[in-house]
């Protein structure tokens, strides 16, 4: 195990000073930082082997597809899928799920079906899904929550009827870091039929994921939440599922052969995968498996927890500061408000001093709403933080209480 | 923290926290809603003109410390201004904020956000209020600062 304190140095981006004073980055919820290693992975894709895939009989075009086939191989390992067709290189977790909404979903269901979600979704498990309510006329429930965060899961089986076609919900809240047990939810979701589909950004990386273990037909991952570059992620998908799925969108390198009158679709996962992929984008996300597996799930959820511990008692401390969500199985995301001054003001005085945090309704308006708040503040902690970052956090939100509370 | 001060002058402060003009005109002649995506902000800000001169403007919703004040004191600055005065102060106060001069000319009252030059993120949030308003005085009832 490599030692807190090198962690950080790992990590060129955290090298830096903010206003003077030592960069407290507290916002990998929204991203994380990159490791060198996961920057040297794309460099090197560059300097050395850049081409395309799947297509070129050349050296480079051999290794390109080689480095990003054994990308998809550890997304497969790390996911514990059952084979590595079921990884489909995407955007992120946001085309993800727009892809089962618009593959899965929109030809399968009509006026009489529900969609479910939860309370607590990012907006990217929400929009997606009215879209496709507009397209078909089925109609999108949503589970509530309980005051602490944590699923209400007495409405949650209350509202699995014989219409609900599809549920969706995310493993992890990214705004208040609540841990759903999507095992269970699944599970009951199976009882009657139901499609699952689990956003997973906020949990990989964070957690050791078991698609099978968890039963879901679909997982949705992000690899810049993860250490890996932006524009990269993926969607896993049950084989059988992806196999009576059409493709979603047409081009290269999703077909087998093409002419005027027919075409014939790839394989799975190709058949997904049109156009030429972010290659260099999943070469980086494998690298950043290897740092994740290299620094063990065990490690990363202990120092998470603890940071959560320890943030939690800290920020509770605080006269004025409120927790928002509060549930007992919660990732490391701290959400918070601060009597008088607003989230926007906190972010900005937190800035001078360094700490980085995010503020805002964090693309989840309807959860913010439902604790009546417009906008929270959130830290949310990640491998490369310690607990004197947790100090400073502290220290910095008294000195915005004390210039605008 | 020596911008930070700069940011948060006391006159900001102190109209952040106790806003004179926060509520609404009755029989207003102008009503407009401004939205801050980023931060989810909304603001709603009513105006009675008499005599092509506004009489009364008064603001009302959620902000941060710095639409707070700025709503605030554009209220008290606008009493008396025809809309062409007013467009002019706003463009004075835009171009102080976003560091393309300004200073001279503008009254103290809005010359306290000059620090938010420093804070680019922040412009947006001094000028909600301007928008929401011009744009109602010009007939749009919804703004967006996006």
């Amino acid at each position: 195990m490599i030692s807190d304190a090198t962690i950080a140095d790992l990590f060129p981006s955290l090298q830096q000073e903010i206003e003077g004073t030592k960069l407290i980055y507290l916002d990998s919820a929204a991203t994380t930082q990159k490791p060198q290693r996961v920057i040297d992975a794309v460099t090197h894709y560059y300097e050395h082997d850049n081409a395309n895939i799947h297509r070129g009989v050349h050296s480079l075009s051999q290794r390109a597809t080689q480095a990003y086939e054994n990308a998809r191989v550890q997304i497969a390992n790390l996911l514990h899928a059952n084979r590595h067709e079921e990884i489909i290189f995407l955007r992120g977790a946001t085309e993800a799920i727009n892809l089962v909404a618009q593959a899965f979903a929109r030809p399968r269901i009509g006026e009489n079906d529900v969609i479910l979600i939860t309370e607590m979704e990012h907006h990217s498990n929400i929009v997606p899904w009215q879209l496709v309510c507009e397209q078909t006329g089925a109609s999108l429930e949503v589970v509530p929550i309980c005051d602490d965060g944590s699923i209400n899961m007495e409405a949650y089986e209350s509202m699995l009827s014989e219409d609900v076609a599809i549920v969706s919900t995310a493993h992890v809240s990214n705004a208040i870091g609540t841990i759903n047990p999507v095992k269970e939810m699944c599970a009951l979701a199976k009882e009657i039929g139901a499609t699952t589909v689990i956003d997973g950004a906020q949990a990989t990386g964070h957690m050791d994921i078991d698609v099978q273990d968890i039963g879901c037909d679909f997982y949705a991952i992000s690899g810049h939440k993860m250490f890996g570059p932006t524009g990269i992620g993926c969607l896993f998908g049950n084989y059988d599922v992806l196999q009576e799925m059409e493709p979603w969108q047409g081009g290269g390198d999703m077909i087998l052969s093409v002419s005027f009158e027919e075409t014939t679709w790839n394989e799975v996962p190709f058949k997904f995968e049109a156009g030429t992929p972010n290659i260099a984008g999943a070469i980086g996300l494998g690298a950043a498996v290897t740092f994740i597996q290299e620094l063990g799930y065990d490690n990363i959820s202990t120092l998470e927890h603890e940071l959560l511990v320890y943030g939690t008692t800290a920020l509770d401390a605080i006269d004025g500061v409120t927790i928002i969500g509060t549930a007992p199985g919660k990732a490391g995301v701290i959400a918070f408000t601060v009597d008088g001054v607003h989230p926007h003001d906190v972010g900005t005085i937190l800035d001078h001093a360094g700490v980085a945090i995010r503020t805002g309704n964090h693309c989840a308006e309807p959860l913010i709403k439902r604790f009546g708040l417009h906008a929270t503040c959130r830290a949310s902690f990640s491998v490369y933080n310690t607990k004197e970052d947790v100090d400073k956090l502290a220290d910095a939100i008294k000195d915005a209480i004390r210039i605008l509370g | 923290m020596s911008d930070l001060r700069e940011l948060y002058l006391e006159m900001v402060t102190d109209h952040a926290k106790n806003p004179r003009n926060r509520g609404k005109v009755e029989s207003c002649s102008h009503i407009g809603t401004g939205h801050n995506p980023l931060c989810g902000d909304k603001i709603v800000v009513t105006i009675s003109i008499e005599n092509e001169l506004i009489t009364d403007v008064k603001f009302d919703g959620e902000g941060c410390a710095i639409s707070t004040a700025s709503a605030d004191l554009m209220s008290e600055v606008l009493v008396g201004k025809t809309l062409v005065e007013t467009k002019h102060l706003f463009q004075g106060f835009h171009d102080l904020i976003t560091g393309n001069g300004g200073e001279e000319e503008i009254p103290r009252k809005l010359a306290v956000f000059s620090g938010v030059k420093e804070f680019p993120m922040r412009v947006k949030c001094a000028t909600l209020a301007w928008h929401t308003l011009i744009a109602a005085l010009d007939g749009n009832n919804e703004t967006s600062t996006e």
